[in-house]
């Protein structure tokens, strides 16, 4: 199965390893992930103003690429697809918008593309008995706490492919690969986001409510779908180690890293050594790599 | 096997009233027509009349016994001679016009041919078969033979034949061994008996909101989480902690509860848009008899704002504010989950502008009051409307609250909407009103 794929600024520069092991999972299940041949960023945020048009016509224009290319668009970074979900609905349904758009674009576009996370097409299209067939390497012992970050969960009757207060793709999938997934609260609360560029302090102290709630459950390793969940989890690290006496430190890896770890894959572009907590020690000690 | 009750066939309307719900809104309008003269065919679901009232503990703002004041009707109904009870029975089918109905009602198999039980109990104490009891909202343990409670009316016994050890396997009959009388019968068959009716009162009640909703509260995961029906449980004498205020999880005295109204109500993103009516008095009562239960103990009620509209409610929710210390919190909660053997709360107090977290042994969830499972069905086999949320239309909501846009079909209770007790008695008396004008008007000519 063939479907356009939108890698996104962050998946395409700092978070390689994310966008490497996506792309390398995906074909190992049998799809094949086929980037955009023209593409430009999402935005990154979604404009909440009403009246910033201007906003939109990024992410439109990432829209109006992809539905040449197909009719439905896979994107794996969480950022990217609420951004482009959301723009997508704004076209669809207001018709003010979406003339606006289209005459500054030169397009002629409807909103009637699907927008999709890989994640939501790996267990609707795929699913998770697949995957688990797959599995070559099970993750057999391995205490996983799936963090799932805000943007495909809310706002919810727009991005939401699952349930937005107990979310369960990520924890079943990595139930699939064989791991445990550790249940705990916290695991749709916000990591403190763009609050990293202004306050270390505040994002560090959301950050750790989340991975602390995640160790006391017994968590060893944390896996997310967010490039900036990713960074504020483990970048953050280094400063609750300051302000929380016996903190430990605790691997964030992207979910799509552990999938091609236990598909077998050949991890060695996924970057695994640019985190800032090392995750190689314990992934060794699993004798998974 | 069809039995037909009603020989009487033919031109004349029929002076014989069909009661759908046996809780309190559909026996106080059965006692009505009944005690006016009339027949009276009252068919419910469960296997005895009583109804959500049964599950209740007190009544506010009274603080009235709830089986005390309920047993006398459902005695009296019990007894009635012009009171035929079609009990663990539901409608199959519907046809005709006022004064000539025809409707036939599918009795589901008790597998104890209550002709012959004496309602001794024996079958029950005997059975080894331990069940959740959905009476006790699954907190506690009944038998695969059982009544709803020691005051069943008919006090008689139906086998849950999905959970019975010889139905499942094959082997068993305890039961059967035991009767002194032989009233068990396994060969028992679904039977349909069929009525002529001259006129209908819908009263089919309310459930709660599905347990697989608001999962941001933990409901049906978190098991110190429970709703308001089954905190009435908790504190009923004749519950499955004989009234004390333990906590299913570990069956620890609750020493912080906290109380959530509004929980689905008054949510148009989540839950329901309406609001649910009782729910400000039953937490101001539930707060109110945690405090008689456990003295040193400490409720705390979120709230949206408190309606206490009706006689004496505003000076029972104040009596809880100042007489039994309850804290109220004017603000939401966002969310509940468990942690290290407490349910954390978060919420959030308005009138102070902070957020809240309380570590609370239980929490008691005003689930949203929402039309009884299968209204919408049965509404649509008697040619009733229903609105976007299920709940039965009446045909004016100000100048007809009782009647439905058919003719002869009237309704009573929570089936149209959120009510409390009084205003259920009330319509319960409303809708015989109406069905014994009928009558007389039929009689007459």
């Amino acid at each position: 199965m063939e479907i356009p794929y939108y890698p996104g600024c962050t998946l395409n520069t700092k978070a390689k390893g994310f966008d490497n092991s996506v792309r390398a999972s995906a074909r190992a299940l049998g799809l094949e992930l086929v980037e955009l041949e023209e593409w430009n960023c999402c935005g990154a945020t979604f404009p909440l103003l009403v009246d910033n048009m201007l906003d939109l016509a990024g992410p439109t224009q990432v829209l109006v690429s992809a539905r040449r290319e197909g009719e439905r668009l896979a994107v794996a970074c969480s950022t990217c697809y609420n951004v482009l979900r959301r723009t997508n609905k704004v076209i669809r349904e207001d018709e003010d918008s979406r003339e606006k758009l289209n005459f500054f674009l030169d397009a002629d576009y409807s909103g009637d593309l699907k927008v999709l996370d890989v994640l939501q097409i790996v267990r609707d299209d795929i699913g998770f008995d697949k995957v688990k067939e797959a599995v070559k390497k099970p993750l057999a012992g391995l205490k996983v706490a799936a963090f799932y970050g805000c943007m495909v969960l809310r706002p919810p009757d727009e991005v939401a492919y699952d349930d937005p207060e107990n979310p369960r793709a990520l924890d079943d999938l990595m139930i699939a690969l064989g791991a445990e997934a550790v249940d705990y609260p916290h695991k749709g609360e916000c990591c403190g986001a763009y609050l990293a560029v202004k306050s270390v302090e505040v994002t560090a102290e959301m950050s750790f409510a989340i991975l602390d709630s995640a160790q006391r459950s017994g968590a060893e390793l944390v896996v997310t779908n967010c490039p900036l969940c990713q960074f504020n989890l483990d970048r953050m690290q280094k400063a609750m180690g300051i302000r929380h006496a016996g903190f430990q430190p605790i691997p964030i890896l992207y979910y799509t890293q552990l999938v091609g770890i236990a598909l077998g894959l050949d991890s060695e572009d996924f970057e695994l050594d640019r985190h800032y907590v090392d995750p190689q020690p314990l992934l060794k000690n699993k004798s998974l790599i | 096997m069809v039995e037909t009750g009603n020989p009487t066939e033919g031109a004349t309307n029929s002076t014989k009233a069909l009661i759908i719900g046996a809780g309190i809104a559909g026996m106080q309008a059965a006692l009505d027509i009944a005690n006016s003269g009339y027949q009276v065919i009252m068919v419910d679901k469960l296997p005895s009349v009583g109804g959500r009232m049964h599950q209740l503990s007190e009544t506010f703002p009274t603080l009235d016994c709830a089986q005390c004041i309920l047993t006398p009707r459902t005695v009296e109904v019990g007894h009635h001679e012009n009171i035929k009870l079609l009990m663990y029975s539901e409608v199959e089918s519907f046809e005709g016009d006022i004064g000539d109905f025809r409707v036939r009602v599918k009795r589901k198999p008790a597998y104890v041919d209550w002709d012959v039980c004496t309602g001794c109990g024996l079958c029950q104490e005997k059975c080894p078969k331990r069940v959740i009891s959905e009476f006790e909202r699954g907190m506690g343990r009944g038998k695969a033979i059982y009544t709803l409670s020691p005051q069943a009316v008919p006090n008689k016994p139906v086998i849950d034949a999905e959970n019975c050890i010889y139905f499942v396997r094959g082997r068993c009959r305890v039961c059967e061994k035991v009767c002194p009388v032989g009233a068990i019968d396994f060969e028992q068959k679904e039977r349909t008996v069929e009525e002529r009716v001259g006129a209908v009162i819908v009263a089919t009640g309310y459930d709660l909101y599905p347990t697989d909703g608001l999962s941001q509260y933990g409901y049906g995961r978190i098991p110190d989480v429970i709703d308001g029906l089954a905190f009435e449980r908790l504190l009923s004498a004749s519950g499955p902690t004989a009234g004390q205020v333990k906590r299913p999880s570990d069956g620890k005295v609750a020493k912080e509860v906290v109380f959530v109204q509004c929980a689905g109500s008054r949510d148009p993103a989540l839950g329901v848009p309406y609001c649910s009516k009782v729910c400000c008095m039953y937490t101001a009562k539930h707060a109110m008899l945690y405090k008689h239960r456990v003295h040193d103990g400490q409720a705390y009620v979120f709230y949206i704002d408190i309606r206490a509209a009706g006689k004496g409610y505003e000076e029972f929710v104040q009596r809880a504010m100042e007489e039994e210390r309850v804290l109220y919190l004017r603000g939401k909660v966002s969310k509940i989950f468990q942690d290290d053997g407490k349910v954390i709360v978060w919420g959030t107090d308005t009138l102070s502008g902070l957020p809240l977290e309380v570590a609370a042994d239980l929490v008691v969830l005003a689930t949203a009051m929402v039309p009884k499972a299968g209204a919408k069905e049965l509404g649509r086999m008697l040619g009733l409307e229903t609105d976007e949320f299920g709940f039965y239309t009446e045909a004016d909501g100000n100048m007809h609250p009782l009647e439905t846009v058919r003719s002869g079909i009237f309704l009573a209770g929570a089936g149209s909407g959120p009510k409390d007790i009084p205003e259920t008695v009330a319509q319960g008396s409303g809708a015989a009103a109406k069905v014994l004008s009928l009558f007389a008007r039929w009689n007459s000519s």
